[in-house]
């Protein structure tokens, strides 16, 4: 498959790029002539950012899959749906309550909370008549709003305004050694949606065609949607929110591929892991020495992307 | 054999089955009319678990199909609704791969394979096999639909106004078709039809049903009969024997 040789190399060649895109500089010839200095930048921040950015944009764009698939809609992603922002305000709460738990409790939390958000989300879908597809994203749009609403308040009153923007802008920055690694258990989030493709996508022709092929369909739907809870919490917790990657990739690959899942999902992760490589990089070298944030990056490259494929889509939604 | 017994159903006020009780033998084909909203859609849902009834059960080989583990079911019983709308992209072969999923649990083997291919030929799917349902017309889609059902291989088929959307040589296609996999592989198919006609001439039992009732059950020729149509559909309905078939002329 060479299309697939050339996706991966494209990708390979971007990771190489990001460890030697930045302020500090690190090149090939000062380490091999075994810099110290350079050698730390590159073990204690360059890693584990390229790694940050292959895990969270390869998850989030599974993710994405997942959303679409289950809930039916092309337009949904983990950020419009609720989940993100409640992941967001679950996060918010445990600093508040229980500052000193460790990360993973409050990872936990985040993703409970992205659970409810995503079971209310369902809620109100089930209760509002669906003439137009585009009404999806709209309710998932305002429920995210009205739920980061909450949390502004709170973090407004609680002084927290600060970590509060720090998960609602993506941004790798940040990521050093030991800050990141709670993205390994995204992958393996999404690992087992790859694992379980063939469920999701029959889960994913409707509840009445997946019961009659005998698949307990509100069983594998909850599943999925809480891999995607999973992942959205330590996407979240871990680098911010990445706007409309979840969203973007999933189509793109929808319409070059189809929606077969076990044949999507590798190409949704490369395509997810390319595409923050590239984005990341953009924002690093753009304003040099300061840096954009991804998340902003990819808000400006994903709206375009998006208003494009509403434009395109929207009959086939 | 599909056994129901006193099967009732209500959605709101709305009574839409009142005690349905009804021995399907095994084997043939049988054609389930009656005027709209009778019932028929939802007694096919409920007999293939899609829907649960009020009161009632119904059992299918003495397994009962509200009970049974639907694992277990979707390898006896498979069933096609009327309306399927996919927002998933998948190519007409996947699709059909999707039937192997009872006994495939997703991964295809040789035996998933062959029995795609069988369902791609008798449905003539051939050549459309790796288009993307979305580039297929109405009735393209309605028989990939069909053939996914058939490619699960089960002892029971229901199917729901399965004509819809076909053209005139699809129509005789898949009646045709659906007689043959009763004879050569002894299914028994169940199916909804609002031509009644298609009725009489491929169906070897008619089940008639009305106003959320069995109204009658009997072969081609005596249901397909003046005095039965007109109180069944409660419209004058001559019937004329051409070539040994009972036909209705509803269309003046």
């Amino acid at each position: 498959m060479p299309v697939l040789a050339i996706a991966i190399a494209i990708n390979l060649g971007l990771a190489a790029l990001s460890l030697f895109v930045g302020v500090s500089q690190v090149s090939l010839s000062g380490l091999w002539a075994g810099q110290d200095d350079q050698w730390l930048v590159l073990i204690e921040s360059r890693l584990p950012r390229m790694a940050a950015l292959i895990l969270a944009g390869a998850t989030m764009a599974i993710a994405g899959v997942l959303t679409q698939t289950l809930i039916r809609n092309r337009f949904v992603e983990p950020s419009n749906t609720g989940m993100m922002e409640a992941a967001g305000l679950g996060l918010l709460l445990m600093m508040l309550l229980f500052p000193a738990a460790p990360i993973i409790a409050k990872m936990a939390v985040g993703t409970v909370f992205a659970m409810a958000g995503t079971a209310i989300f369902l809620a109100i879908l089930r209760r509002v008549p669906m003439r137009d597809p585009m009404l999806v994203p709209l309710i998932g749009i305002m429920l995210s709003g009205i739920i980061f609403a909450g949390s502004s308040f709170v973090a407004y009153r609680f002084d927290m305004v600060q970590s509060l923007l720090a998960w609602t802008q993506g941004d790798l920055s940040g990521v050093m050694r030991g800050r990141y690694e709670l993205l390994w258990l995204a992958a393996v989030g999404a690992g087992l949606a790859w694992f379980a493709a063939d469920r999701f996508t029959v889960a994913g022709l409707g509840r009445d065609m997946a019961s009659s092929l005998g698949l307990s369909h509100g069983r594998v739907v909850a599943l999925g949607l809480a891999i995607v809870s999973l992942v959205t919490a330590i996407v979240v917790v871990s680098v911010g929110m990445i706007p409309f990657l979840g969203l973007i990739v999933p189509n793109i690959v929808s319409l070059a591929l189809g929606d077969n899942m076990r044949r999507a999902i590798p190409w949704a992760a490369i395509g997810g892991a390319g595409l923050v490589l590239f984005c990341d990089i953009l924002g690093r070298v753009i304003i040099m020495p300061y840096e954009v944030p991804v998340g902003t990056i990819m808000g400006v490259i994903g709206s375009a992307v998006f208003l494009w494929l509403i434009a395109g889509r929207r009959r086939a939604a | 054999m599909i056994r129901i017994q006193n099967i009732t159903k209500s959605f709101g006020r709305t009574q839409v089955l009142q005690d349905v009780s009804l021995d399907l033998p095994e084997g043939g084909v049988t054609a389930l009319i009656g005027p709209n909203g009778a019932g028929k859609s939802t007694l096919l849902s409920i007999i293939a678990r899609l829907a649960p009834a009020d009161g009632g059960r119904v059992s299918i080989d003495g397994l009962d199909a509200h009970q049974a583990p639907s694992a277990d079911l979707a390898r006896l019983i498979a069933m096609l609704r009327q309306d399927n709308h996919l927002t998933a992209r998948l190519t007409v072969r996947e699709l059909i791969g999707f039937g192997r999923f009872p006994h495939s649990g997703g991964r295809l083997n040789a035996a998933d394979q062959a029995a795609i291919d069988r369902a791609v030929a008798y449905l003539d799917l051939a050549e459309l096999q790796h288009r993307f349902l979305d580039q297929l017309s109405g009735g393209q889609r309605q028989r990939a639909f069909v053939a996914m059902t058939i490619a699960q291989e089960t002892k029971y088929l229901l199917l729901d106004e399965p004509l819809n959307n076909l053209d005139m040589k699809h129509a005789r296609a898949m009646m045709r078709l659906l007689r043959q996999i009763s004879q050569d592989l002894g299914k028994t198919v169940l199916v909804v039809l609002h031509d009644i006609n298609f009725a009489s001439c491929h169906a070897d039992r008619i089940v008639a049903m009305k106003d959320g009732r069995i109204f009658a059950t009997g072969t081609p020729r005596q249901i397909v009969a003046p005095e039965v149509l007109a109180d069944l559909y409660e419209t004058d309905i001559p019937v004329h024997d051409i070539d040994g078939r009972r036909i209705a002329a509803f269309y003046d």
